[in-house]
C-alpha cells in the first residue's frame, strides 16, 4: 500500500462519480489488474517442462585466446616458430596476419586437470577450474563472421546483421519474466565500451518491451531512475496519484486501453524506483559473500591491458554477485559485458591480467548459484564471438609476435548450471586448434539448446516480420542433446 | 488486449442509421462467434463468388505456403502450384472440388485435435478463413490457369494496376467533405455502423500542429480557431501548418527513418560524420518545397546522373550514404562494400516497393515472385554507384574568416621560426661539440640504454658530415634544438602555435557517384557470399517480372541508378504510389489502409480499403485529373496535396473516442469508425515539453547538437573513443530530430521512446508503452529542465496571483482544451501539498528550481510550481495526439 494510498482512494472516488461519463471504480480496477495479466512481460507457459528459468551470459568481447585457457595444444609449442602447412593458408584469410611470414605461436601457459572428470584449463583461471565438474566445455564452436561487431550480433541475435532480437529479447518474449519489480532482462557492463554497442541488447523488430535494460551497478542502477534533486519521494508520490486520477478520468473519457497502459507503466516506474536501488545495495551480503566475488579486493600489481579501465576489476565483481541477487528476484536474462579480449600483441600480460579480473568472481558466483539451489535452474554462458589464432600476429612493424588474430574457425565456449551436464568436454579440434575434427556447433545448435533448457521450441518461438517468421536460430539450429543433464 | 465490452457505459454519440439496425444485429451476431473481422474477405455468403487470387491464395501464402511449396513439401503436398496442388499429398486427395464436407484440407485446418489440425504451428486460421476455403472448394475450386509461381503471384493484388474506381454511393451523403469519405462511409454503412462525430475544435488544432508540425499550438492560436466563424476556418489552419517551415521538419524526419539517418558510421569505430547533417537540410528543404515526389526520389536514387547535375542533386544522393561503414582494423573492404549494396537494394525494396527483397539476396522468395536472379539484377544498378565524397566550402563568412586567421597563423609561424632561427646561429658550436661528444659514447657503447638516440638521427651521425645532405643536416639540427636547453623552449613554442592551424572551412559531402572506370561486374552470390559467385553469369540491371518493364536509356549501355528511379516512379508502376499513400495514410491515422506498410508481398495484410488506396495512389501520381469525381490533386505527386486531401476528410476529423460497439466489432479499428489516439514519437515527447517550458530553440537545419546526456552513455561507444560535449545556450534545446546520432550508442531518451536505432530501414516505427519511458519524463534532466522553464513562464508571464487560474493556463498550454473543475482541484492539491513541503524545506526548494528561477518569486512558490506543472508534462493526454 502507498503511503497515500488510502486519500487518494477517497479523491479518486469522488471525482470518478462526480466525472459526467465516469467509470466506476470496480470496472477501472478490474481494467487495471486485466492490464497488468496482459502486460507483455507477463509469464507465459513454456512450450514442454523447462530446467532452466534464468540465464547468466557472461558475454567475453573481443575473443579470449581458447588456446591459452581452455584448449591446450602440446603440439603448437613443438612448432612454435614454423609456418603454418600451406593448405590451410591458403583458404583463410586474417585482419592483420601477412599470409607470407606467418608462423605458429605457442603458449607460455601450463595446463593442469581439474575435477574428477579431469578438465584443462591453464594456470591463469585457476578458481573456474574448480568448478569443472559443473562445466560444460564446447572446444568445437565456429561462426562465420570475422569481424567484432558482426561477430557479436551473430552470439547475440543469431545472424550477423543488424534489426534481430537478441537472445534476452526472445526469451522474455516468450516466457515473460518473474521479476514484476524489475525489469525481465538486464545488461550489465564493465570497462570498456564493446564493438557492437547497444545493438547487443536490441529487441530488433520485438516491441522495445523486449529490450535489455542498461543497469549500471553504482549510483543510479537505471538511467533516470532517481527522482530529481529537490523533490523528494513524498512529492513524487504526491505527483503520480495525481497523475493516475488525471488519467483514469482521461480513460474514462476516451476509453482508450493505451491509458490503461500508462496507469500501469507509471506505477511499475514507481516500484522500480526503490526494487531497483534495493537490488544494488551490498550492504545486506555477508563479508564473506563479498570477498568470495572480490568486490573490494585489490588492484592486479601488474594491471594492464584492455579490460583495465575505470576499476574493472571491481566492476566486474559486483556485476557477478548482483546477477545473482537479479536471479533471486527472477529476472529472466542477465547479459554482463566485458570487452577486454582482443589481444592481438602483449597477449601474456594482457591475458593474464584479464583473466584474473574475471577468475574469481565467475567462480563465486558457480558456487554460491550452487549452494543456494539456484545453479539447477540458472543457465550461465561464457561466450566470445570467435576465438583467435594459432598464428603468432605478425603485423607490420612489429619485431616479434606477442599476440594473435581473430580465429572464427574453432574456438571455446562453456556452460554450466540450468539444466547442463557438466563435467564433459564436447568436440574437438584438430593438433594446432585451427580446425574443428569432431563435433561442430554452430551458433544457432548453441542458442537453439539454450532455449531448448526454457522449455522452448526454437523452431516454434518465432515472430512474423516482413512477411517472414523469423526465429533465433535464423535457418538453422540443431538441439545438442549429449549437452543435456 | 483488452476488450471486455461489460466495462464500457453505453455510448451515447452513437447514431443509429435508420436502416441499419437489422443489418447491425447480424455484425453483432456475426462478431459473437467470429471477433475480428475479415476485412478484405468478408465471409462468403452462398451467392458471394471467391476469387482465387483475391480471397484463397494469401490464405495459403499466411498459413500454408512455409511447408507446402516449390522447396518443401511436407507430407509431399505443395501448395504453390494449382495442378500439383490438385494432386493431393501422400494421403491423398486434399481437396474435391464441389465437395467441401469430403475435402482433407477443410478437415484438417478445422480440426479441433490439436494433434491434426493444420497449421500444426503458428496462427490458426480464422473460422472466416475456414468458409473462404469451404466456398471456394464448393465452388469449384478454380485455380487460374497458370504454369509458374511467377504467373500465379502476378494476381496478387499489389502487383496489378491501380484500378480507377468511382467513389461508391453513399446513404448519409450529408457527412462527405471530399471522396475519401465516400470510400470509408460506404464500408461503415455496409457493416451498419456509423461514423463518430467530428472532434470538438482543441482536439482539431492539437492534432493538426501535432501531426504537421509536431509542435503544439498556442494559446493565443487556439482560441482564434475556436472563435473563427468562417466555413473554411478549418482549411486556413490546414494551410497555415502546411506553409510552416516546421511541416519540413516533421515530414522530413518520416523520410529520415527509411533512409536510416545518423551522424556516425556504425559499428565498432562508429566515427563520427559531422557533415552528415547536410543531407538532413536537404530533405527538410524538399519537402518544405513540396518537391514532388517523383523527382524527390530521382534525385536521392540518381541525382549524380541526372544532365548537368547540380551540387544540390548529388547532395541527394547520400540517401543510400546513410549505410554503415564499417572501418574495424582489418575488415575487409569489399565484404562491407557489398554490404552497403546490399542495404541499398533492399532499402529501396522496403521504401518504394514496400516488398522484402532481402528475403531473394539468399534464395528465390518463398512467398514473392521475386527471384535470386532478380535481387542481383536490382543490386547491379548499386554495383557501380561508388562512395564518393566532393568539398563544398563553408559560407562565405567563414572563409573569411578561415582566411584571416590562416593569415595570422603563418605569420606567428614565421615569427616562431626566425626567432628559433637566430638562436640557432648561435648554436652552432655547441653543436659540433656535442656530436662529438655523443659520437663518442655511442662507438664506446653501442647498445647501452644510456645513448637514447632515435634510429634516424643515430645513422646521419655515423656519416661524415660532408656526406650529409641538406635535409639529413637539418634533420639533425632540429633534434639537438629539441634537446639543447638554449633552444629547447623556442622549438616547443614553434610546435606548439604549428599545431593550431585553422581548420579549413568547408564540408566533405558523401555522395555516391557513378562508376565508369572498370565497371563491376555483377553475378548471383551463393547465399550473398561476397566471396562466392554462383555462376560466371554476368547479371545486367534489370527490373522486377512482376511489374512493369524497366526500360534502359541507352540499349547500347547497361542500365544506370536513372534507370531504376525513373521505373520506380513511372506511371505504370503500381506499387511506388500505393505505398507512397500508404506511409502518408499510416502517419496520420497511426496504422496504413495496408497495416503491414513493409509489407506489400503476398504475406502481408490487404489492404482494408482497396479501392480507396487506388483512388488516392491514382489521384497522387496525377491520374483520372479531371472525370473521376472530386480529384483534389492539382500538382502530381504533391505531398502537401496529397496530406491537405487526407486531414480534410470527415474521416480525419472524427473524434478519437472509442465506442463501445467497436471493441468487439472492429477492436482494430480498421473500419475508421472514430479517429486512432496516438502516442507522439520520441522526438516529439521532448520537443513539446521544451515547447511548452517556452525553451524549444526553433533554428530549422544546421550541424547536429548535444542536448544533456545522462553520465556513462558515451563511454558505451567502443573503447571510449567517443566524447559528448554538451551543445550551449539555446542548441541545448533545439528539437529532437537534431540530436546528434551516434548509431552504437544513441541518447537513450530517443531509443526509449522507440526510435528507430538507424542500423536499418524503418518504414513503421514501433509505439511502446514502458516503464522506462514514465521514467525519463519523471525524472530525466531535459524534462526537469522544461518543468522548471515552464513554472518560470507561468509565474513571469502571469498577470494573476490566483493559482487556480494559472492552472488553468498551464493546462491550455499543455492540452489546449480547458480543463474540468475537478482536474483543476486535483491539481491545485499538488500545489498546495508542494508550498507546504519546500516552505519547510529551503535547500530542496533551491535545488528543484535549479538554473532556471523565475523572477522576482520566493524559491520555495517557484519549487512548488515546478513539481505542479511536471504532473501535466507526464499526462497521457499530453504526449498523446488524440
Amino acid at each position: 500500500m502507498f503511503p497515500f494510498q488510502k486519500t487518494i482512494d477517497q479523491v479518486r472516488r469522488d471525482f470518478l462519480t462526480t466525472s459526467a461519463s465516469g467509470l466506476g471504480l470496480a470496472a477501472l480496477s478490474s481494467m487495471l489488474s486485466a492490464e497488468q495479466a496482459d502486460s507483455p512481460l507477463a509469464t507465459k507457459p513454456p512450450h514442454f517442462a523447462p530446467k532452466a528459468k534464468n540465464c547468466i551470459f557472461l558475454l567475453q568481447a573481443g575473443a579470449p585466446s581458447q588456446l591459452d585457457l581452455f584448449d591446450p595444444k602440446p603440439k603448437l609449442n613443438e612448432l612454435h616458430g614454423k609456418p603454418l602447412p600451406s593448405e590451410l593458408l591458403e583458404k583463410v584469410r586474417f585482419a592483420f596476419i601477412k599470409k607470407e611470414s606467418a608462423v605458429l605461436m605457442g603458449t607460455a601457459r601450463k595446463w593442469s586437470k581439474h575435477g574428477e572428470c579431469g578438465m584443462d584449463f591453464s594456470d591463469f583461471l585457476p578458481n573456474i577450474a574448480t568448478c569443472a565438474d559443473d562445466i560444460l566445455m564446447i572446444r568445437s564452436m565456429f561462426s562465420e563472421q570475422f569481424n567484432h561487431h558482426p561477430g557479436q550480433l551473430l552470439l547475440s541475435s543469431g545472424r550477423g546483421t543488424f534489426g534481430l532480437p537478441t537472445v534476452g529479447s526472445w526469451l522474455t518474449y516468450g516466457l515473460g519474466t518473474e521479476s514484476q519489480n524489475l525489469p525481465g532482462y538486464v545488461v550489465l557492463t564493465s570497462g570498456r565500451g564493446s564493438s557492437g554497442g547497444s545493438s547487443l541488447w536490441s529487441s530488433g523488430f520485438l516491441p522495445s518491451h523486449y529490450a535489455g535494460v542498461l543497469f549500471r551497478n553504482e549510483g543510479e542502477p537505471i538511467l533516470n531512475l532517481t527522482n530529481p534533486t529537490g523533490l523528494p519521494d513524498e512529492l513524487q508520490r504526491r505527483g503520480l496519484d495525481a497523475l493516475r486520477t488525471l488519467n483514469e478520468n482521461r480513460y474514462s473519457e476516451m476509453v482508450d486501453p493505451e491509458i490503461a497502459s500508462r496507469i500501469a507503466s507509471y506505477e511499475l516506474a514507481f516500484r522500480m524506483q526503490s526494487s531497483a536501488p534495493e537490488l544494488i545495495d551490498l550492504r545486506g551480503e555477508s563479508a564473506s559473500t563479498l570477498a568470495d566475488y572480490g568486490v573490494e579486493r585489490a588492484q592486479h600489481p601488474k594491471a594492464t591491458g584492455r579490460g583495465n579501465v575505470a576499476n574493472a576489476h571491481l566492476s566486474f565483481a559486483r556485476n557477478c554477485l548482483l546477477s545473482r541477487r537479479m536471479v533471486e528476484r527472477g529476472v529472466r536474462f542477465v547479459n554482463i559485458i566485458y570487452e577486454a579480449w582482443d589481444q592481438h600483441s602483449d597477449l601474456d600480460q594482457d591475458l593474464r591480467y584479464n583473466s584474473w579480473v574475471v577468475d574469481q568472481p565467475i567462480a563465486a558466483l558457480l558456487k554460491d548459484l550452487k549452494q543456494r539451489g539456484l545453479l539447477d535452474s540458472t543457465l550461465v554462458v561464457w561466450g566470445s564471438e570467435f576465438g583467435r589464432t594459432p598464428l603468432g600476429e605478425n603485423r607490420n612493424g612489429r619485431d616479434a609476435n606477442t599476440g594473435r588474430d581473430h580465429h572464427p574457425f574453432a574456438f571455446t565456449l562453456w556452460m554450466a548450471g540450468g539444466g547442463i551436464k557438466g563435467g564433459q568436454v564436447y568436440g574437438e579440434t584438430d593438433e594446432l586448434g585451427w580446425g574443428i575434427t569432431k563435433d561442430p556447433v554452430h551458433i544457432n545448435d548453441m542458442h537453439a539448446t539454450m532455449l531448448h533448457l526454457f522449455g522452448m521450441d526454437h523452431l516454434r518461438l518465432t515472430h512474423r516480420h516482413q512477411g517472414r517468421d523469423f526465429r533465433l536460430t535464423d535457418v538453422g539450429g540443431k538441439i545438442m542433446k549429449q549437452w543435456l543433464a | 488486449m483488452y476488450n471486455d465490452s461489460s466495462l464500457f457505459y453505453p455510448a451515447t454519440s452513437f447514431l443509429f442509421h435508420p436502416n441499419a439496425m437489422w443489418t447491425l444485429a447480424l455484425v453483432v451476431a456475426h462478431a459473437i462467434t467470429n471477433p475480428v473481422l475479415f476485412l478484405a474477405n468478408d465471409a462468403p455468403t452462398d451467392d458471394r463468388k471467391i476469387e482465387f487470387a483475391r480471397d484463397v491464395q494469401p490464405i495459403f501464402a499466411r498459413h500454408c505456403l512455409s511447408c507446402h511449396n516449390s522447396v518443401k513439401q511436407e507430407a509431399g503436398f505443395r501448395l504453390d502450384r494449382g495442378e500439383l496442388a490438385v494432386l493431393g499429398g501422400d494421403s491423398g486427395k486434399a481437396f474435391l472440388p464441389g465437395k467441401s464436407g469430403e475435402s482433407r484440407l477443410i478437415h484438417y485446418v478445422a480440426a479441433t485435435d490439436s494433434e491434426k489440425v493444420m497449421p500444426p504451428d503458428g496462427e490458426r486460421l480464422s473460422s472466416v478463413e475456414i468458409e473462404v476455403l469451404r466456398a471456394w472448394i464448393d465452388q469449384g475450386a478454380k485455380w487460374p490457369e497458370t504454369h509458374s509461381t511467377e504467373s500465379t503471384q502476378n494476381q496478387h493484388w499489389a502487383y496489378r494496376p491501380l484500378k480507377a474506381n468511382v467513389p461508391p454511393q453513399v446513404f448519409a451523403s450529408h457527412w462527405i467533405v471530399n471522396p475519401i469519405d465516400q470510400f470509408i462511409l460506404a464500408k461503415l454503412e455496409s457493416h451498419g455502423l456509423v461514423p463518430s462525430p467530428e472532434a470538438d475544435r482543441y482536439t482539431l488544432i492539437r492534432r493538426l500542429s501535432l501531426d504537421l508540425i509536431g509542435l503544439l499550438p498556442t494559446v493565443a492560436e487556439v482560441d482564434a480557431f475556436v472563435s473563427d466563424s468562417n466555413l473554411n476556418a478549418y482549411e486556413k489552419l490546414v494551410e497555415r501548418l502546411l506553409d510552416s517551415p516546421h511541416f519540413g521538419e516533421r515530414w522530413g524526419r518520416h523520410w529520415l527513418d527509411m533512409a536510416r539517418y545518423a551522424d556516425s558510421d556504425g559499428y565498432e569505430k562508429d566515427n563520427p560524420r559531422p557533415d552528415a547533417y547536410l543531407w538532413r537540410d536537404w530533405v527538410i528543404d524538399a519537402v518544405n518545397a513540396d518537391m514532388p515526389f517523383d523527382q524527390f526520389t530521382v534525385e536521392q536514387i540518381a541525382g549524380d546522373l541526372l544532365p548537368q547535375a547540380t551540387q544540390k542533386q548529388r547532395l541527394a544522393t547520400a540517401f543510400h550514404r546513410q549505410t554503415l561503414t564499417n572501418t574495424e582494423g582489418g575488415a575487409d573492404q569489399e565484404q562491407f562494400r557489398v554490404e552497403a549494396c546490399f542495404d541499398r537494394t533492399e532499402t529501396t525494396g522496403a521504401v518504394w516497393l514496400g516488398l522484402t527483397v532481402g528475403c531473394a539476396r539468399c534464395h528465390s522468395h518463398k512467398y514473392d515472385a521475386i527471384s535470386q536472379r532478380e535481387y542481383y539484377q536490382l543490386f547491379a544498378f548499386y554495383n557501380n554507384g561508388d562512395e564518393q565524397n566532393f568539398v563544398i566550402p563553408k559560407s562565405e563568412e567563414e572563409i573569411r574568416e578561415y582566411e584571416t586567421a590562416r593569415a595570422a597563423h603563418e605569420s606567428a609561424v614565421a615569427t616562431a621560426q626566425i626567432a628559433l632561427q637566430d638562436a640557432q646561429k648561435e648554436t652552432g658550436l655547441s653543436l659540433a661539440k656535442w656530436e662529438k661528444v655523443i659520437q663518442a659514447q655511442i662507438e664506446n657503447q653501442p647498445e647501452s640504454d644510456a645513448v637514447k638516440i632515435p634510429k634516424n638521427i643515430a645513422k646521419v651521425l655515423k656519416m661524415v658530415p660532408d656526406k650529409r645532405n641538406d635535409s639529413q643536416r637539418q634533420e639533425l639540427l632540429d633534434y639537438f634544438s629539441g634537446n639543447d636547453p638554449s633552444t629547447k623552449p623556442l622549438v616547443e613554442k614553434l610546435n606548439a602555435i604549428k599545431k593550431k592551424v585553422p581548420v579549413k572551412p568547408e564540408h566533405h559531402v558523401r555522395v555516391i557517384g557513378q562508376r565508369t572506370m572498370e565497371p563491376r561486374k555483377t553475378f548471383v552470390l551463393r547465399r550473398g557470399e561476397f566471396l562466392e559467385p554462383v555462376s560466371e553469369v554476368e547479371i545486367k540491371p534489370s527490373g522486377l517480372s512482376t511489374l512493369q518493364a524497366l526500360p534502359i536509356r541507352n540499349p547500347n549501355l547497361l542500365g544506370d541508378r536513372l534507370d531504376l528511379a525513373q521505373w520506380l516512379v513511372s506511371k505504370e508502376n503500381p506499387l511506388t504510389p500505393r505505398v507512397t499513400v500508404n506511409h502518408v495514410w499510416r502517419t496520420l491515422f497511426g496504422t496504413g489502409i495496408v497495416k503491414s506498410a513493409n509489407d506489400f508481398g503476398i504475406r502481408g495484410d490487404a489492404p482494408s480499403h482497396p479501392e480507396l488506396l487506388d483512388w488516392l495512389a491514382r489521384n497522387f501520381v496525377g491520374l483520372d485529373r479531371e472525370p473521376i469525381a472530386n480529384a483534389i490533386q492539382t500538382i502530381a505527386w504533391s505531398r502537401k496535396e496529397l496530406i491537405k486531401q487526407i486531414v480534410m476528410s470527415a474521416t480525419y476529423r472524427q473524434s478519437s473516442k472509442r465506442r463501445m460497439e467497436l471493441s468487439t466489432i472492429d477492436p482494430e479499428n480498421q473500419l475508421l469508425a472514430c479517429q486512432n489516439r496516438l502516442r507522439v514519437e520520441g522526438e516529439i515527447v521532448r520537443d513539446i515539453s521544451l515547447d511548452a517550458a517556452g525553451l524549444l530553440a526553433r533554428t530549422i537545419g544546421g550541424p547536429s547538437v548535444f542536448p544533456a546526456l545522462p553520465p556513462g552513455i558515451a563511454e558505451l561507444s567502443y573503447a571510449g573513443n567517443f566524447k559528448w560535449t554538451v551543445s550551449k545556450d539555446t542548441d541545448r534545446y533545439r528539437r529532437g530530430m537534431d540530436t546528434f546520432f551516434k548509431r552504437t550508442a544513441p541518447h537513450p531518451n530517443l531509443i526509449t521512446f522507440d526510435c528507430p536505432d538507424a542500423n536499418l530501414t524503418c518504414v513503421d516505427r514501433n509505439t511502446s508503452n514502458t516503464p522506462l519511458q514514465a521514467l525519463v519524463v519523471l525524472n530525466n534532466e531535459s524534462f526537469v529542465e522544461a518543468a522548471q522553464g515552464f513554472a518560470k513562464l507561468l509565474l513571469n508571464s502571469s498577470t494573476t496571483s490566483d493559482a487556480k487560474s494559472n492552472l488553468v493556463h498551464a493546462f491550455r498550454i499543455c492540452l489546449a482544451r480547458p480543463p474540468k473543475d475537478g482536474e483543476v482541484m486535483v491539481l491545485l492539491d499538488v500545489l498546495e501539498a508542494s508550498r507546504r513541503f519546500y516552505a519547510e524545506h529551503l535547500s530542496d526548494a533551491k535545488t528543484m528550481v535549479g538554473n532556471l528561477p523565475a523572477l522576482h518569486i520566493e524559491i520555495q512558490e517557484n519549487a512548488a510550481w515546478i513539481a505542479t506543472v511536471r504532473v501535466l508534462l507526464n499526462l497521457d493526454e499530453f504526449i498523446t495526439r488524440e
